[in-house]
């Protein structure tokens, strides 16, 4: 009754406050680390980037080491966190995340497999993102009678049949991962290991992190578009098809959107836990169910989050820098169970 | 005499490998109510949802205001006939109004009060909920009511949904007495409105029903004007009891003797 009261009040206020926050973390991701940068140099180096202008100062370097580490961050949240939002709501299930559809897991195994054959930091993203295609086309052919189904019943499992058919895909990715975990040369073990806790060292493109913001604000659109329907769709397919929702054809394209979601962050910062788990949750509490308010709103939070625990990670033990998925989960843990125990 | 609202021919409703209704012939001109009588299993759901577009028929066709059933677009039918379920799922918190409101999607007005909705939309929604009696409800969680009062909250939404033909699925299964009645004549005082619905409790369909369709559940069945089909003649081998009709007042009241 308190949610369905507060729902409404400020839906526009939390967007607002989330875009603030997503602003005031950006210029704190580009400000502080092993060196800090003086707001003012900053604003300078800025100027000198937008204008085109080559700059040679410490801030310039540092701006151009951090900004896209800090694209990337943004969009990794903001990817993981509209994937794990649609999720729960298609799958109707509150403990989905962008992992239980197996999709990250083949990317993994995928990374785990180009860093153990020595590749560079773009082929390893390029092998996750091809690994992540497959487990989807896997999930696509595996249970493709839920999926492609003419018929729209009550039965509720269908919901099941993807999600267990998703835990397959994700425990045989599990497996193959140890092996090849156990098989990998010493050497690169630890990559690997970053790599699976998620981790954005790797992350020095721009051209990659102006793709990864572009994705996300593509797919994001794509999902907004379905927002509506999917909200019908929370209240089973039967009900939402004769009030005049394609179910089939919606839940088609969104799983599809949540695959390129969760392969796109995957192969670029690892399997970052957490995020996509704990922002719409945190969005739900917050703004109620419907998708057309949680959508954008975890989006970005999610995109703070990550951004924050990443910029966390570079400063807390510099110059040794903490995996970013460990961090979110040691800030955001604390706050969900918060969250929890409020009445 | 103007064409049907809905019409099937030679319709064909299997579960399995079983046959629950054979070459079903109906004519459901507008403004009827039938009811669809038959024991537990008879596949009074399962042709509800077939009736529906929700499930695709074995066998025969289905017309609906003149267009076959299968050239209807989701959306188009859904400004056409709407249908209670009876069950419903509510994952998350959602108000009642809310849920209301969303039966309103093919329309595109029912985006919620707070975020600037249209009023008319809003005030629909709310007669709706008054008609079914929960209007003081609008505010609540769907997850918090009572069964019955989800019912109710379920049929609001269908009304809200403005289509010529409502489908039914046991749509007072959870309803007190006075609500039973309550229901029943608030669908009935809505003009022009057809339904089809699944009902188990032979008086309330004797009172609510212009025709009546007997699912025997083998594939055999009986259609036609509810008093003449409902009579426990026909009744007492469709449930396979001995059922008894006694005057009382104004009404025929049924009774079943086990």
């Amino acid at each position: 009754m308190t949610a369905m009261a507060s729902s409404g009040i400020s839906r526009r206020a939390v967007l607002q406050v989330l875009g603030l926050a997503a602003l005031l973390s950006l210029l704190g991701a580009l400000r502080f680390g092993s060196v800090s940068i003086g707001a003012g140099e900053l604003l300078e180096a800025s100027v000198d980037l937008v204008m085109g202008r080559d700059g040679t100062s410490l801030a310039a370097t540092l701006l151009a080491l951090r900004l896209p580490r800090a694209g990337t961050a943004m969009a990794v949240g903001g990817l993981l966190a509209l994937s794990g939002a649609l999720l729960q709501s298609l799958l109707r299930n509150p403990l989905a995340d962008p992992y239980v559809l197996g999709v990250s897991g083949g990317a993994s195994c995928a990374a785990m497999l180009a860093i153990g054959a020595g590749a560079g930091a773009a082929a390893i993203a390029l092998s996750a993102a091809g690994g992540a295609l497959l487990a989807l086309s896997l999930l696509f052919a595996l249970a493709h009678r839920a999926l492609f189904a003419r018929d729209v019943l009550l039965d509720p499992g269908k919901d099941s049949a993807i999600l267990l058919t998703g835990v397959m895909i994700a425990s045989l990715s599990a497996a193959v991962l140890s092996l090849v975990l156990s098989l990998a040369p010493d050497g690169r073990l630890r990559t690997m290991v970053f790599w699976l806790l998620g981790d954005l060292g790797g992350a020095t493109s721009p051209m990659l992190a102006a793709l990864a913001l572009a994705t996300w604000l593509v797919l994001g659109l794509v999902a907004q578009r379905d927002a509506p329907a999917l909200n019908l769709m929370l209240g089973g397919d039967l009900q939402a098809y004769t009030q005049g929702v394609p179910t089939t054809q919606v839940r088609r394209r969104l799983i599809i959107v949540t695959a390129i979601a969760t392969g796109t962050a995957v192969a670029l910062a690892g399997a970052v836990g957490f995020v996509g788990f704990v922002a719409p949750h945190l969005v739900r509490r917050v703004l109620g169910a419907d998708p057309r308010h949680v959508l954008p709103a975890a989006s970005l939070l999610g995109a703070v989050l990550v951004l924050v625990a990443d910029t966390v990670g570079r400063c807390a033990a510099a110059p040794l820098q903490l995996p970013v998925g460990a961090l979110m989960a040691l800030i955001g843990v604390p706050v969900f169970i918060w969250q929890l125990q409020r009445p | 005499m103007s064409p049907p609202l809905l019409s099937c021919r030679g319709l064909e409703v299997r579960a399995g490998r079983r046959c629950l209704v054979r070459a079903l012939d109906l004519d459901v001109a507008a403004g009827q109510r039938w009811v669809l009588i038959g024991p537990n299993g008879a596949g009074k759901t399962s042709l509800l949802l077939v009736l529906a577009g929700a499930r695709p028929a074995e066998q025969g066709t289905i017309v609906l205001a003149g267009t076959p059933l299968r050239q209807w677009s989701v959306e188009h039918l859904a400004g056409m006939r709407a249908m209670v379920a009876d069950r419903w799922i509510d994952p998350f918190a959602t108000s009642v109004l809310d849920t209301v409101l969303a039966a309103r999607y093919r329309l595109h007005d029912g985006a919620g009060e707070r975020h600037g909705g249209a009023g008319a939309a809003v005030a629909l929604a709310r007669d709706c909920l008054a008609a079914m009696d929960c209007l003081a409800l609008a505010g609540r969680d769907v997850r918090h009511l009572s069964r019955g009062e989800r019912q109710r909250v379920a049929l609001a939404a269908a009304l809200a949904q403005e289509t010529a033909l409502v489908l039914l699925d046991e749509p007072i299964s959870h309803q007190d007495p006075r609500h039973q009645i309550q229901v029943l004549q608030a669908l009935q005082a809505r003009a022009g409105c057809t339904y089809i619905g699944a009902l188990h409790d032979i008086n309330a369909a004797a009172r609510f029903a212009t025709h009546a369709l007997l699912l025997y559940g083998d594939g055999r069945w009986v259609a036609g004007c509810s008093g003449t089909v409902l009579t426990p003649d026909t009744l007492s081998p469709l449930f396979e009891t001995e059922i008894t009709q006694v005057e009382a007042g104004a009404h025929r009241v049924f009774l079943s003797h086990g």
